[in-house]
């Protein structure tokens, strides 16, 4: 446009000045939200000692001490052994001889994040699959109840999930599920399912059907047309879905500390516990926390693309 | 392709009857149009007869098979749908592909290949191949979505309006190219429209349907000349046909029963009367309206409105007297049956 002729915006757009002030209070959040992630991430850099001065240090001599502490266990030892030792072989290892200690093994931390990447990714995985599947059913068939099943389905995350805590705790005990990975990718997945049948069920929706008809008379089975035609559409909604689950599944804490203990064990119930062994190891607990985050962070940003239309579900999908 | 038979079919949905009792026989290479106002049933039937709806009665059988029960795949046809017609994610190029690449017809690639750019080339979109299906306008996507049924060689071609929401000019231009490929190809079409143009410039044969029910079918000049009742001259002519209470010309000759005279705009003979004689003239002209190649002349005679049909350079004007005479009437009786 040119200077001087005219300055009005198109009617849709906000003004410059809203638009201004929009972005003040987007960053203004992002701030707020960002500092005590940013604030986990120093301390988990600190030693012991910085991470509780008071007043608290903003400048400090980085150390990786709190990585060391949570990957490894280590044992106290009187001067005179620690003296009769060979030269430190490793970072962890000179950092533990500063504090009269050796390194004497791996810490669970990297199992126990095993467990989380398994059963988060697997629970999403299936709940996701499930979803879609029975989304697809509801949205394209005549479903006996259709509308009683829906909200049935819906009505299973109306209460807090530590309501039935107990019931589940027996059950699993009976049959055998506690503490295995199996045990809690099937109750996440139970919990997910519904939100995902609910958000996809409305992507589908908005697919006409005449594409899938289109391609059925062109020769496809119903399955085929569903795979070539309705998921490539529906893409968006299905990577919505799958990080709203993924999420609850990743954060998951009251059910993994009641139902996992050991093998099973998830990062979420574990981190807690670094506390009580030997004092509090604020580092590592930060470091461990800084180390939780990445993996739902990068799978955030891959999806990113189809994030900022999925979550208006569906509204401007044109 | 191959003949097509519908026998007796019922479609309801609820308490809409959307089909009656429909039986249509379609002959190999026939273009059968079918034309009927909106909620008619005329998606209903291409619907049925693609096997995206099941009928609550009678029988389908295409190429002398019978097809009543068969999933749409099995059945042979290929459906140029109303609306929604190109895969969004899709490229022109795989939208045309798209029916070749079926599982239950494998095709070569390169034979694809062919196909695909011998049919874009015919629908003139060669260019836009690699475009994504919903960076098109909407002639060119209209064009696509033809195409798209055209790579095949089904035993019948269904065509729901394919050239609706086109420019007038695209439309003539489209309408003639598709007449010319079914010719070409010897195709077997059923198509459906409520362009009367369409209608009677492209089919072998017209079919009239009304409230889900085929109420007469023939050659357009069939339908144009010889209506099975009132409703069918309705439908063609533009202007519409003047349906006027036959006590209006008492001089007129009429069959006994007759309730309504059906005057086509141009069977009506027109006369301005000037002069001493000019209040005679039982006609007064309302309005005229300019067309460039024909004029509607607006008369009102005794009250009842007419629309009749004048030469470009008549020079008939609101306000003049004229005398009005019909020619080859046509004689409906009170229920708009033909006598
Ligand atoms: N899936 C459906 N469910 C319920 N009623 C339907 C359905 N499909 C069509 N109908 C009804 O059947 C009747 C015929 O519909 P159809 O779509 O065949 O009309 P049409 O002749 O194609 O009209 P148009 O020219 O507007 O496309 C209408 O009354 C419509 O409301
Ligand atoms: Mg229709």
């Amino acid at each position: 446009m040119a200077a001087g002729i005219s300055t009005a915006h198109s009617v849709v757009e906000p003004s410059p000045l809203v638009r201004r002030i929009a972005g003040a209070v987007v960053i203004l959040y992002a701030l707020i939200t960002i500092v005590p992630l940013i604030w986990i991430g120093l301390t988990s850099l600190k030693s012991p000692p910085d991470s509780i001065s008071y007043p608290p240090k903003i400048l400090f001599e980085p150390t990786l001490e709190g990585y060391c502490n949570l990957f490894t266990t280590r044992s106290r030892q009187t001067a005179e052994y620690l003296q009769g030792l060979p030269a430190a072989s490793g970072r962890c290892e000179e950092i533990a001889r500063q504090r009269s200690m050796v390194v004497v093994g791996a810490s669970n931390f990297v199992p126990r994040f095993w467990n989380s990447v398994i059963i988060a990714f697997g629970s999403t995985f299936c709940a996701v699959t499930l979803g879609t599947l029975a989304a697809y059913g509801f949205s394209r068939f005549k479903v006996p109840l259709k509308d009683d099943l829906l909200f049935f389905i819906l009505s299973t995350r109306m209460m807090p999930p530590i309501a039935v805590a107990i019931p589940i705790f027996l059950m699993y005990r009976e049959l055998g599920l506690s503490d295995t990975k199996l045990g809690m990718i099937l109750l996440y997945t139970s919990v997910n399912v519904s939100l995902a049948v609910w958000l996809l069920k409305g992507f589908i929706d908005e697919i006409p059907r005449e594409y899938e008809e289109a391609a059925m008379i062109d020769g496809y089975s119903r399955l085929q047309a569903f795979v070539k035609v309705v998921l490539p559409q529906a893409t968006t909604g299905i990577a919505a879905t799958a990080i709203f689950c993924l999420i609850f599944a990743w954060n998951e804490y009251a059910f993994a500390v009641l139902l996992t203990s050991g093998t099973a064990q998830t990062a979420p119930p574990f981190i807690p516990i670094i506390i009580g062994e030997g004092g509090q190891d604020w580092p590592a607990v930060a470091a461990a926390t800084t180390l939780f985050l990445i993996p739902i962070v990068a799978f955030t940003i891959l999806l990113r693309k189809h994030l900022l239309r999925g979550i208006t579900f569906g509204a401007v999908r044109k | 392709m191959a003949d097509v038979s519908i026998r007796n079919v019922t479609k309801r949905f609820g308490d809409t009857t959307a089909v009656s009792d429909l039986s249509i026989d379609i002959a190999d290479g026939e273009f059968i149009v079918l034309l009927g106002p909106t909620g008619a049933g005329k998606t209903t039937t291409l619907r049925l007869i693609a096997g995206l709806e099941a009928p609550d009665a009678g029988r389908l059988s295409i190429a002398g098979r019978d097809v009543t029960k068969a999933p749409p795949a099995a059945r042979d046809v290929a459906f140029v749908f109303q609306q929604y017609s190109l895969y969004p994610h899709l490229s022109v190029y795989d939208n045309l592909a798209f029916p070749l690449r079926s599982p239950i017809r494998p095709m070569a690639k390169a034979a694809i290949d062919a196909k695909v750019r011998t049919i874009a080339a015919m629908l003139k979109i060669e260019d836009k191949l690699a475009n994504k299906a919903t960076k098109l306008s909407g002639g060119q996507m209209q064009r696509v979505a033809i195409g798209r049924a055209l790579v095949r060689d089904p035993a019948i071609y269904l065509m729901d309006e394919p050239l609706s929401s086109l420019d007038a000019k695209l439309r003539a231009d489209l309408r003639l190219e598709l007449k010319r490929i079914q010719a070409e190809l010897g195709a077997t079409i059923l198509y459906v429209t409520h362009d009367q143009t369409e209608a009677m410039t492209m089919a072998s044969r017209i079919g009239v349907i009304d409230r889900g029910r085929l109420v007469q079918i023939g050659t357009p000049r069939e339908i144009y000349e010889n209506p099975f009742n009132a409703y069918v001259a309705q439908r063609l002519g533009q202007p519409a046909i003047n349906l006027v209470d036959a006590g209006l010309f008492p001089d007129l000759a009429i069959p006994q029963r007759t309730a309504t005279l059906g005057l086509r705009t141009e069977h009506v003979a027109i006369a301005r009367v000037g002069g001493a004689a000019r209040g005679e003239g039982r006609g007064l002209v309302r309005r005229v309206e300019h067309l460039g190649d024909q004029n509607h002349i607006h008369v009102e005679l005794d009250g009842t409105p007419l629309v009749l049909l004048a030469d470009a350079d008549s020079d008939i004007g609101a306000g003049d007297r004229v005398d009005v005479r019909p020619e080859r009437p046509l004689f409906f009786d009170r229920e708009g049956a033909r006598l």
